[in-house]
This record gives C-alpha cells, sequence and structure tokens, in this order.
C-alpha cells in the first residue's frame, strides 16, 4: 500500500503502476457523470453525436453535488454509489475512459472492460461530502445543466485522496480487505 | 383545543432540514469514537477519522454532512386536541422542506416521476407518516433518507416457522450482500410483524432511535445485540474496506401479525444516520 500523487490526464502508464490498496491523490481535471448523464452520454454515442468531454484518458467522478453556498466553489460533493452506472460503463471505457471515482461493488462486465481497456476505479469515502469539497479548486458545467446536481461538470482538483479499489489487473480492494476481517 | 399556526410549523421544518443536514447527531459521533477504539483494520481507523473530520467541517462551515441530503421523511404524532390553524399540516411540511432546502443549499434530490423522472427542484414532496395520539402537543420527527442505503434495504414474507433463525438469517443476507454500497458503518433498522407494509414503516421508524438504546422488550433487545455481534462478524468495515466496524446499531420494532404470516422489513441507514424530533 502506497500513497501516490498522480496528475490528469490518467494515462496508461500511470494507471499500470497503481495497485488495489494505493492511497491516490489526484490533482487536475476530472468529470462528474452519475445516473441521468450517463444515460444521456449513451444516447449520444448510439446516435453517432460527440460525447461532451475527451474521454480519453480521462476520469469520471459519480457524484451529485449540493449547491454551492455564496463564496463557495461546490457544495457537498461525495461519491454517490457506482454499480447503478455498471450497465451504462463498458461503452465508455472502450473509449477509454481511464479512471472512475465512486463508492461501492462493480459487476463482472465492468471488470472484464477494465482489465481489457487497463482502466482503474478508485473509491473516496463515502458520506465524507464536506471534506471532499476542499479539494475541489474550480467547476463548470459543461452539458446537460438542465439535469441540475445530475449535469456533467467540470473540475478542477487539487490532492483529491482516493483509494484503488479495483485495479487494471482486476484485483479487488473490497474482496481482499473483506477476507482478513470475516469472522466464521 | 389547542392551536398551533401554519406558520409555525413551517419555520420549524425548515430549521430541523438545515440543522439535520449540518450536524452529525452526538449519538453518532460517540459511536464513532467507541468504534475506533475497537477497529482493527488501518484503513477502517482512518476511515472513521475522517468521517470525523467531515462532521467537524460541516458544522464549522455550515454545509451538508453528505450532499445526498436525502429525501425528506416524517414520522408526525399529532394530539387530538391539536388544531392546525392556517392551512393543512402536510402542506405545512412540504412548504417547511422546500424552504429548508432551498435556504440551507441542500440537494434537491426527488424526481415527480419514477419513470419519467424529472425533478421537483424543491426536494418535495416530503415523505410523511402521521400517528393519531391523545393530547395537545405536535411530535415531528425529521429523519432525510440518502438513497444509497436506501437501495440495499429490503423485505421478506417469511413464514412463522422460520422464527427468530429466519429472521436473523435474513437480516445478516442483506447486510452482507449490501457490503460496500450503504456506506457503513451502517445502521440497520428492522419492522418485524404487521402486514407487508407495516413492517416496511417499522423498519424506518426504527432508524428514529438513537444509537445506543434499545427496545424495551427484553426478548427483542436481546436480538439486537445478537445481531449487531453477527453483523460485525462479516468483516464488511467501514466503507466496506474491512475491518469490525461494519454496523453502529441493530434496530428493531415489532407489531402483531397474522397466524399465517412474518413479515420482515431491513431498512439500512448509512453512517450518517440523520435524525431529530422537536415537539410543539
Amino acid at each position: 500500500m502506497k500513497n501516490i500523487e498522480i496528475t490528469t490526464p490518467l494515462t496508461e502508464s500511470i494507471v499500470e503502476k497503481l495497485n488495489a490498496g494505493d492511497k491516490v491523490y489526484i490533482t487536475g481535471t476530472i468529470y462528474t457523470a452519475r445516473d441521468a448523464a450517463h444515460k444521456k452520454m449513451i444516447e449520444t454515442l448510439h446516435n453517432g453525436e460527440e460525447l461532451p468531454f475527451d474521454i480519453k484518458d480521462s476520469i469520471i467522478y459519480y457524484v451529485g453535488p449540493c449547491p454551492p453556498k455564496p463564496g463557495q466553489i461546490i457544495g457537498s460533493c461525495g461519491p454517490t454509489t457506482s454499480y447503478r452506472m455498471d450497465d451504462l460503463t463498458p461503452p465508455l471505457l472502450e473509449l477509454g475512459l481511464r479512471g472512475m471515482i465512486g463508492k461501492g461493488k462493480r459487476n463482472q462486465k465492468v471488470i472484464d472492460s477494465m482489465i481489457k481497456n487497463k482502466a482503474v476505479y478508485f473509491a473516496a469515502i463515502g458520506g465524507a461530502g464536506a471534506l471532499i469539497s476542499d479539494c475541489v479548486k474550480s467547476s463548470e458545467v459543461i452539458a446537460y445543466e438542465e439535469l441540475g446536481t445530475e449535469a456533467v461538470r467540470k473540475l478542477c482538483v487539487e490532492k483529491l485522496p482516493v483509494i484503488v479499489v479495483i485495479d487494471s489487473k482486476g484485483n479487488n480492494l473490497y474482496d481482499i480487505e473483506n477476507k482478513k476481517y470475516k469472522i466464521k | 383545543m389547542r392551536k398551533i399556526h401554519v406558520n409555525t410549523i413551517i419555520k420549524k421544518i425548515k430549521n430541523m432540514c438545515i440543522k439535520g443536514n449540518y450536524n452529525l447527531g452526538v449519538d453518532v459521533i460517540e459511536s464513532f469514537k467507541k468504534a475506533k477504539e475497537k477497529e482493527e483494520s488501518p484503513i477502517g481507523k482512518d476511515i472513521l477519522d475522517k468521517l470525523l473530520l467531515n462532521a467537524k467541517i460541516a458544522k464549522e462551515n455550515e454545509v451538508p454532512i453528505c450532499q445526498d441530503t436525502g429525501m425528506a421523511v416524517f414520522f408526525i404524532e399529532i394530539g387530538q386536541e391539536v388544531y392546525i390553524e392556517g392551512g393543512t399540516l402536510t402542506d405545512a411540511i412540504n412548504e417547511g422542506v422546500r424552504q429548508g432546502y432551498k435556504e440551507g443549499y441542500l440537494r434537491k434530490s426527488v424526481v415527480k416521476d419514477p419513470l419519467f423522472r424529472e425533478n421537483t427542484n424543491d426536494n418535495t414532496p416530503a415523505i410523511i407518516h402521521y400517528d393519531l395520539v391523545e393530547g395537545d402537543k405536535l411530535k415531528i420527527y425529521f429523519a432525510p433518507k440518502g438513497f444509497g442505503s436506501e437501495n440495499m434495504s429490503a423485505l421478506k414474507m417469511l413464514k412463522p416457522s422460520d422464527g427468530i433463525n429466519g429472521v436473523k438469517e435474513f437480516v445478516l443476507d442483506v447486510v452482507e450482500k449490501a457490503g460496500p454500497n450503504p456506506c457503513p458503518p451502517i445502521v440497520v433498522g428492522v419492522g418485524i410483524g404487521g402486514t407487508m407494509e407495516k413492517a416496511a414503516i417499522l423498519a424506518k421508524k426504527a432508524l428514529l432511535r438513537d444509537i445506543g438504546t434499545f427496545n424495551k422488550k427484553e426478548h427483542i433487545k436481546n436480538l439486537e445485540t445478537e445481531l449487531l455481534e453477527e453483523i460485525n462478524k462479516l468483516g464488511v468495515g467501514p466503507q466496506g474496506l474491512g475491518g469490525r466496524t461494519t454496523a453502529l446499531a441493530v434496530n428493531i420494532e415489532t407489531y402483531p401479525t397474522h397466524i399465517a404470516g412474518l413479515p420482515v422489513a431491513v431498512n439500512i441507514n448509512c453512517h450518517a444516520s440523520r435524525h431529530l424530533m422537536v415537539e410543539l
């Protein structure tokens, strides 16, 4: 388990060095998208249109932030549960999506596609939205504004703390750590 | 008759929405500290520390603990001698939610139609459960409910012969399957008995109780204690990243049921376990 600082874009060579259990601090640009935005992005692809951002070597953060108070950049913005995006994820991985930040399990199809396309899945601490919002230095809605909290935002983050939960080899920290502490 | 004006209620509800989302309960903070002492996993310990720090930041900066400020769930106990002046109680509660979620910069997480999914943009309507009781008081319980944990909840109509072991097995199964998804360490609300919907409402109502309080019935208290021990052997741990602290409490409520049935509902709450009460 290591402490690693990375800067976006998240390239294949960075991902290859990340292992399940590594504590990673992300600096750079990431994009927010959750349920409704994923649905729209997949529809966009079906219609043969362009995604709202360059997906190659990008990181998607599954989050629907609170509205910012006056003087704030963004409201509380912890991760949402990732499995709801599972069915909509492999097509994005095929296009070069390199990292995802969320919380909770992923299905086998996502994991298989992550191994094939060399991608990584990070967990941020669920329910630590106030703490995480301090790492966001700018926030701009770049697509689907009508979705409100579910719109796609471009975030500039500084040392956003996450943990590698599933690495590009398919190692899964949830399974590894759970086994250590299960009594029976 | 004691008169209470809707404006008084609106103001109270508004403040509850904001306070309930900015401040982690004292019972939760204390249980985190206790859990930290016992937690063997280094990752788990670190997460508990971060959650305490997050609560401190939220309180000091007056911002929500979590971005999922929930669907606004209320349990109302209204005395028969109370007369609501100036409008209906339901409208007053929804107006309080509307104002609280706007003025508190809380997230609007409600869609108008479950299939069309257009956001109502004011977090209404609330989910309101009414109970008519004796007296001239109005008790308002508020528990904003995030859906990471709500989605991991389940209900099963057991057979009477399944008994207490069947109940235990079901609760453990729901918690283990949920794993990291509901933001552990969780609070597990369990409703046993009644009809299908009664069991679900009891499970939700159980989440209104402070961590560390127990059901008054001895055999149910014992079941709460046993289930908590069993759950914490599952190894799920804080955020599902392994450890001893999978649940902070198991709260069970029961109700008489039919000779043919044993309904059991499990309503999981995340570690924020937001709940508060005011009496008017």
